[in-house]
Formats: structure tokens, C-alpha cells, sequence
């Protein structure tokens, strides 16, 4: 047989065993992951790829509950209460097949805690991270933090000498552009391998059969094909047509679609997200606005009124077709510190909104660009349009621009934006981490995704003092108090909690995680087919 | 021949310039075929209703203020479930009258189309008398540039000007300038056609004598290309422009519906294709059925004229 030949037969028989294995999961959702780098960019698509492939300390399971991952055991050190104690997880290696240990740990908590990283607000109250031997570690930090474990579920662990040897060992600097070895690259402790990847069109991954939890979870998956289809229409065609088995990103209006089709299921379940505008109130004067010399958002009466302008309950029933639950507060249900009377608190009332704004001088309105992001949340785009409807019935006149994520976010951790759509899980389920990210004044270690120019010293040291407040009942009272300000203050425009639709192949056993992060580990094929 | 009306009879010049277009060749073709007089009336209404949109549409679609959100997704003729407004051919997504917006977005795609169109004929046409006119160096650059762009597709070209010009716009007049982008980049991606055929025409005429004897009695060259040689390329300029109004409607429509052309707070055709594109499996299919309609019959009209236009004005097909 000739080379040729031979090469040919090779390929027909690759091209047949594609489709011959039912272990693939082919897995697709609205937008990519923005960067493979597990310290750059806290979002949830992104993390939710590096779960596959990277494991933290402690991960959270479909219920929300704690699961050991690289940590074994841990808890508060018996002799000092601002010391907590993880102990390791022994004969774990990395995809490479470096060994993993202590020193990766203490490692990879100083990389997240460079300036470029995006997750150092979550471990902003550790002072020092020490390894004791090879497999326990101290973590210390600047008083008690009885919340510890709940802000290191996103925190993935490197290897210190794949990173170092290439030469990747600084975060990305992600809103500069920035593209390292770490960005397209991984090697991480996780149950699945990353075969290839091309931004935005397709990334493979491989099960890791040296895995240590290999015989403690399903992983009935062997091979993982994650595609980013933008195209709503395109996504569900796809999914109806064979051509993936798992879709994230559900367009609502084809819910019944799927559930209807021969062998598909959606899946349900309330996401602990929220989705919300973002208003620029501490500047002087804004740049996407047509007031000079002034920034109507700085005052209260205006951000009010744009709040009382949003009909939640229209845009539940029309553009989310029920999939969503009208929100007053940016905190979803499942968090520390929600309470049903805050989040009842936004009514639409159009003439009240239109005195608000005649009694801060607006009353010929004005006008103001929108940003918004179009691949990210559910119906996205749909949403702020449907705002600017309502915004122009009190005047404001809103030029939307809808964009990717990728240039969407950089807009507002840049503070370049000055009226944006943001949406917000809360992996850590108490609100430490919404005031973290979200009130507390923007600075290089703290605040950084609040594009609101909000900056309230007394507020911030409440903030801080919460991550050692081991008195929970006072610490309940400050969440309280601080959610109180934030709501007087129209701070941000809630608009509602989604509602997550999985829609998967019937043979699959996948549970909806509220935290939208599917961990493929845990699913598992059904022996029906 | 014997019993057309031929248009050079003696008594021409006493006929007003009405009454010698219908006693014209071509208007007897016109009337003859049934092609052309179905086209021209479609055109003819299409572009009356979009031109007096704001006297016919009962709502007007690019004033966001005057949606009611909950209007969304109402099936044409039926009462809608939480209003009670019908309409014609339903809503979007947003809850805009499909019919009006239709109207409206036939503005927005006829006015990029024609002046696209225009643009691209004034910029081959320029081009063109000028290659042929002076030739060397400067015909070999002007049309090499041409055989280059030959060769890319020109909803491409489109794509590359518009991509580029947006990067030069600022964010706040984004949405106003996307129109006249979107008309610069379909106009450059066409004109090759128009300056190949006129530097053709210019290549034959420059050679006749009346050129030589505009030139011995001093005309500038400007004169001469444009009250001299020109007219003689206006008949094959003339089908060029009606084929190409629609292609670039059609162009338009492809920018827009993948998302790079009019702004969906403007939608034009195109926008709304793509926005009813979304809801085909749900079900809610009049929010692409209509606008798909609509381009359909514009597009299929005006390229039926130009069709009949250019064996109408062909003298072998006579």
C-alpha cells in the first residue's frame, strides 16, 4: 500500500471515530472563555473553563456545598484565630506530571495577588501564605476571617515550575492586550487536559485518566469540545441538529423548542446572578453624556428616576419570557445579606420618574451612551434595548452600543464607561463580595469593578471590617447597613436574577449548578442510548 | 420597424420633451413588457410608501420613547395579550409595529442603496474618463487598483471600509455615522464597474474626429471628457446603476443583518431580518417574514428593470 493510501485510510478512520464516540461532550455557549490565565479576569465563563482544567482548594458542588478539592482538611488554627490551616492533597500531580505540593500553593496565592490579577480582592485579607511542610499550609490573615474558605473556590493552583519555566509567572495584563504562555496554555491538577485551543472558536480538552479523583467522580466524559456559537438561532440549530449535546446560554424564546425535540432536555434552575446598570456618579462632568460642565448621574434624584423609569416586570415577560425574576437589590437570593423587602424595593412609576427629574433640573432630559455587552448574559442586548425604550419616556435619550464581552469589560474595570450593563455572581454567597468588587472605592487592591466613581471612606472601613468580624450578628447588622446606603444611594439600577436553562442530550446526567459553572467531572452518561 | 414610431421624424423639434419620450423607441418597449411595467410599479410603490413613511406608518419605530415593551411579539392581526393593540404584521421583539418599521428601514436601505450608487457612479465615472483619456501611467495605476479589487468579494471590501472607518469614528456619533459609512464602503466596493465600462467608451471616442476638433479649437480636456465623450457611455452607465442599486440594497441588507451595518435602534431591512432570524424556532415568524418579503421585492423589482433596461438600450438585441 502507498503512503497515500495509506494516509487516506488513516483519515477516513479518524473521521469515523469522531462520531462513533459518545463520550464526547460537545459543549457549546454564547461567548468564550476571555483568557485561559486562572489569575486574570474573575468571570464566569472563564472560570468556568478553568475548572476543567485547574482545581482550587476547595471547590463548591452542584448544591452549592464545599468540596474538598486540593485541600483535604481545613479549618481555623487552634492557636491563633487569625490563622486558618489547609491540609493537602497528597500524590495529586500536574497534567505535566510535576508533583504537586505545598510550595505550588504558596505560589500560585502570591501570583493572585500581583496587580495585574483579577481575583486579589477575594484575598485581600491574607496576609501571608506559608507552607509548614509539604502538604499543610498557614494562611494568615489580618484578623479573623471566618469566611475564608468561601472566597478561594475560583482560586486555581499553577505549577511554580511550569510557570516558571514559561516565563509566565506575571498575570497577563489583560486590558493592555497582553497574550502570555499562561493566557492559551494550561496545566493545572484538573480532571480534564487542554488538547488545543483557538480563542473564540474552539477549545478541546482531554480527560486526565491520572487524575486522583479518577475513581471518585463519574467521568463518563472523555473528551471535552467547547465551541462559542454568538448567534442565538445558530446555538439552538445547532443543539437541534446533533451537532453539540450541551448548550449553556439557552435562548428563552426556544425553550419548548428544545424540551420538545426527540432526545433533548432543558434543565432548570433560579442562577445566583444578577443583572444591573452601572452609573458614573462621581465624576464631575462625563464624557458620554451631552451636559457639560456638569454629570447629571451624580445626582440622586436622576439615578432614581432612571431606576423608576425600568419596567422589570415588562422586561420579565416580554424579553425574558418569564426566565427571570425582577430584582430591587444587586444581591441574588442566595446570598448573605439579601433580604425579599430590599429586593422588592424598585417600582416603576413613569410620572413620579419625570418629577424626579424636573426637580433636579432635567426636565428637558438628556442624552447618554449605553454601553452594553451582547454575548454575555441572557438576551443582553434585547435588554438594554427594551431600557432605552423606557428611558426615553423620562427624556433621557440613550445611545446603546452593544458589544462583545472582551471589549465590553475593559470598559468598565478601565473606567471608561460611564452607563454600562454588568452582571454579577457571588461564588463566595455573602455579600462581602459584591461590596468588595462593587461599593468600595475603586482602588489598585480593592474596587475594582466598580465603575460607579462611588467612594464613601466611612462606608469602605465598614467594608473592610467585615472580613474580621467574627461576631456574625454584628457583621449581619453592617451588611445591612451598608446594603442600606447602597439602595438610598441608587448606587445601580437592579433589573433582575436570571434563570438558568441548560439544554443537554437526554443521555447526559448533568445537574444545573446555580452558579452557572458546569463542572464536567460530575456528569455522567446514561446506559439508555 | 415599419410601424415603431420613429423618434427623429421632421417635426422633432416642435414636439415638448414628453411628448418625444412617448412617441421614444423605448417607451414603446416599456409598454410592451409586462416585466417591466409589473417592476416599475412595485418599485414605484415601494419607494412612495418609504418616502411618505412618516404619513403612512401609524407608528414611528425609530422614536424609542413611544414602544410599550409589552406590545412585544404580537402576531399580525390578532389582539395583543396584555394591550389589546393589533397590528398589521405584529411586532418585534421590542414591541415595534412590524409594517412601520418595515417602512421606515425601506428608507434607510433605499436611501444607502441609491446613494451608494451615486457615489460609486461619480467615482468610476471620474476615474474612468480619466484613465482612458490620458492613459499611461496614470490609467495603469487607476486600473490596476480596479483589477485588484476585482478580485476580492465586494461585500468584503464593504466589511474591511466599514470595519475601518468605524475604528475612526468616536463612540457617540457611532450610530449617526453608521449610515454614511455603511454608504462610503458599499460605494467604494463598486466602482470598479462603472470606470472599466467609461474608460472603454473614452478609449473609442478620444479617437474620432469631433474630439479633434473640440481639442484644435481650444476645450479644456476637462470639457471634452465630460460634455464630449461622456454622453456616449450614459446608456451602459445608466443599466450599470439600476443592476447595482440592487446589489448595494442587497449589500446593505448583508452588513446589517450580520450586524455591521445600521444600528438596531435604526433598524433598516437587514437589521430586522436579523433580529427576526432569532425567533424562527420559536415560531414568531412574521418579524422575519415580512422584511424578507419586502427586500425580496425590492431587490427582485429593481433588478428586473435593469434587466429590461439594458436590452432595452441594447441596439443588437433590437
Amino acid at each position: 500500500m502507498s503512503t497515500l493510501a495509506k494516509a487516506v485510510l488513516a483519515s477516513l478512520a479518524v473521521t469515523i471515530a469522531i462520531p462513533a464516540s459518545a463520550e464526547t461532550l460537545r459543549w457549546a455557549r454564547a461567548g468564550d472563555a476571555l483568557t485561559l490565565d486562572p489569575h486574570s479576569q474573575n468571570e464566569g465563563p472563564s472560570h468556568t473553563i478553568r475548572h476543567q482544567m485547574y482545581e482550587p482548594l476547595i471547590i463548591r458542588d452542584t448544591t452549592g456545598a464545599f468540596q474538598a478539592a486540593l485541600a483535604t482538611e481545613w479549618g481555623p488554627s487552634a492557636d491563633d484565630p487569625n490563622v486558618w490551616v489547609f491540609k493537602l492533597r497528597e500524590g495529586v500531580t500536574f497534567h505535566d506530571g510535576a508533583d504537586f505540593t505545598a510550595e505550588d500553593v504558596v505560589f500560585s496565592f502570591e501570583r493572585a495577588k500581583q496587580p495585574n490579577s483579577d481575583m486579589k480582592e477575594l484575598i485581600g485579607s491574607i496576609t501571608e501564605v506559608r507552607a509548614v511542610d509539604d502538604f499543610t499550609i498557614e494562611m494568615v490573615t489580618d484578623g479573623p476571617n471566618p469566611i475564608l474558605p468561601s472566597n478561594l473556590t475560583n482560586l486555581f493552583i499553577m505549577d511554580k515550575g511550569w510557570t516558571e519555566a514559561n516565563n509566565t509567572v506575571e498575570v497577563q495584563d489583560f486590558e493592555g492586550g497582553e497574550i502570555t504562555f499562561a493566557t492559551t496554555n494550561a496545566n493545572g491538577t484538573g480532571p480534564y487536559k487542554l488538547e488545543s485551543r483557538e480563542p473564540d472558536v474552539k477549545t478541546v480538552m482531554s480527560r486526565n485518566d491520572n487524575y486522583w479523583g479518577r475513581d471518585q467522580f463519574p467521568m463518563d466524559i472523555s473528551e471535552i469540545i467547547y465551541t462559542p456559537i454568538q448567534n442565538a438561532a445558530t446555538r439552538v440549530a445547532a443543539m437541534l441538529s446533533g451537532e453539540v449535546n450541551f448548550l449553556q446560554d439557552m435562548p428563552v424564546q426556544d425553550l419548548e423548542r428544545v424540551n420538545n425535540a426527540t432526545g433533548l432536555v432543558v434543565k432548570q434552575a433560579p442562577q445566583n446572578r444578577v443583572i444591573f446598570f452601572g452609573m458614573n456618579q462621581g465624576a464631575d462632568d462625563i464624557e458620554a453624556d451631552n451636559v457639560s460642565g456638569a454629570n447629571p448621574l451624580a445626582d440622586v434624584r436622576v439615578r432614581k428616576a432612571m431606576s423608576m423609569a425600568i419596567n422589570r416586570d415588562a422586561i420579565q415577560t416580554v424579553v425574558m419570557r418569564g426566565q427571570s425574576q425582577p430584582a430591587g437589590m444587586i444581591a441574588p437570593p442566595f446570598v448573605n445579606g439579601w433580604t425579599e423587602a430590599m429586593d422588592a424595593e424598585s417600582s416603576t412609576d413613569v410620572e413620579g420618574a419625570k418629577a424626579l427629574m424636573q426637580e433636579a433640573g432635567y426636565g428637558d432630559g438628556f442624552s447618554i451612551r449605553l454601553d452594553c455587552p451582547n454575548d454575555r448574559y441572557i438576551n443582553d442586548e434585547a435588554i438594554c434595548q427594551a431600557a432605552v425604550g423606557m428611558l426615553g419616556q423620562i427624556g433621557i435619550t440613550v445611545n446603546l452600543d452593544a458589544k462583545p464581552k472582551a471589549q465590553h469589560f475593559p470598559l468598565i474595570t478601565d473606567g471608561k464607561t460611564d452607563f454600562y450593563m454588568l452582571g454579577w455572581g457571588v461564588p463566595t454567597y455573602d455579600s462581602e463580595y459584591i461590596f468588595n468588587f462593587l461599593v468600595h472605592g475603586r482602588e489598585s487592591e480593592i474596587g475594582t469593578w466598580n465603575g460607579t466613581g462611588f467612594d464613601n471612606d466611612e462606608l469602605d472601613a465598614k467594608i473592610k471590617s467585615l472580613a474580621s468580624n467574627t461576631d456574625l450578628a454584628a457583621r449581619n447588622a453592617d451588611i445591612a447597613d451598608i446594603w442600606r446606603v447602597v439602595q438610598d444611594e441608587q448606587l445601580y439600577i437592579p433589573i433582575h436574577h436570571q434563570v438558568l436553562n441548560w439544554g443537554m442530550a437526554e443521555n447526559l446526567g448533568i445537574e444545573v449548578d446555580p452558579e452557572d459553572q458546569p463542572k464536567v467531572k460530575y456528569f455522567t452518561i446514561n446506559a439508555t442510548n | 420597424m415599419a410601424d415603431t414610431p420613429t423618434p427623429l421624424t421632421s417635426n422633432v423639434h416642435d414636439k415638448g420633451r414628453w411628448e418625444r419620450f412617448r412617441e421614444s423607441d423605448f417607451f414603446f418597449a416599456f409598454k410592451r413588457s409586462p416585466v417591466a411595467l409589473v417592476s416599475f410599479t412595485v418599485v414605484c410603490i415601494l419607494v412612495f410608501s418609504s418616502v411618505f413613511a412618516p404619513w403612512i406608518a401609524p407608528t414611528n419605530p425609530f422614536d424609542p420613547a413611544s414602544l410599550n415593551l409589552m406590545n412585544g411579539f404580537t402576531p399580525p392581526m390578532e389582539p395583543n395579550a396584555f394591550t389589546g393593540s393589533a397590528f398589521l404584521m405584529g411586532t418585534d421583539d421590542q414591541g415595534r409595529d412590524v409594517f412601520s418599521t418595515i417602512l421606515y428601514g425601506m428608507r434607510i436601505s433605499l436611501f444607502v442603496g441609491a446613494s451608494a450608487v451615486l457615489f460609486a457612479m461619480v467615482l468610476g465615472i471620474v476615474l474612468g474618463l480619466v484613465s482612458g483619456y490620458f492613459g499611461g501611467w496614470t490609467e495603469t495605476i487607476i486600473m490596476r487598483v480596479a483589477d485588484v479589487q476585482l478580485t476580492f468579494p465586494s461585500i468584503l471590501v464593504a466589511m474591511l471600509i466599514f470595519g475601518i472607518a468605524k475604528g475612526f469614528t468616536p463612540v457617540e456619533y457611532r450610530d449617526q455615522m453608521a449610515i454614511w459609512v455603511l454608504i462610503l464602503a458599499i460605494g467604494l466596493s463598486d466602482w470598479v464597474q462603472f470606470a472599466r465600462v467609461v474608460r472603454g467608451t473614452t478609449l473609442v471616442e478620444k479617437k474620432k474626429d469631433y474630439v479633434a476638433a473640440a481639442l484644435l479649437i481650444g476645450r479644456r480636456p476637462w470639457a471634452i471628457m465630460i460634455k464630449h465623450i461622456l454622453p456616449n457611455a450614459l446608456s451602459p452607465v445608466l443599466v450599470i446603476a439600476t443592476i447595482s442599486l440592487a446589489l448595494a440594497i442587497i449589500a446593505e441588507a448583508t452588513l446589517s443583518f450580520l450586524g455591521v451595518g445600521a444600528p438596531p435602534t435604526q433598524p433598516s431591512l437587514g437589521t430586522l431580518i436579523r433580529i427576526g432570524q432569532g425567533f424562527l424556532f420559536s415560531g414568531e415568524w412574521w418579524i422575519l417574514f415580512f422584511p424578507a418579503c419586502t427586500l425580496l421585492a425590492l431587490a427582485l423589482s429593481v433588478n428586473l428593470l435593469g434587466d429590461w433596461l439594458r436590452d432595452a438600450l441594447n441596439p443588437r438585441l433590437r
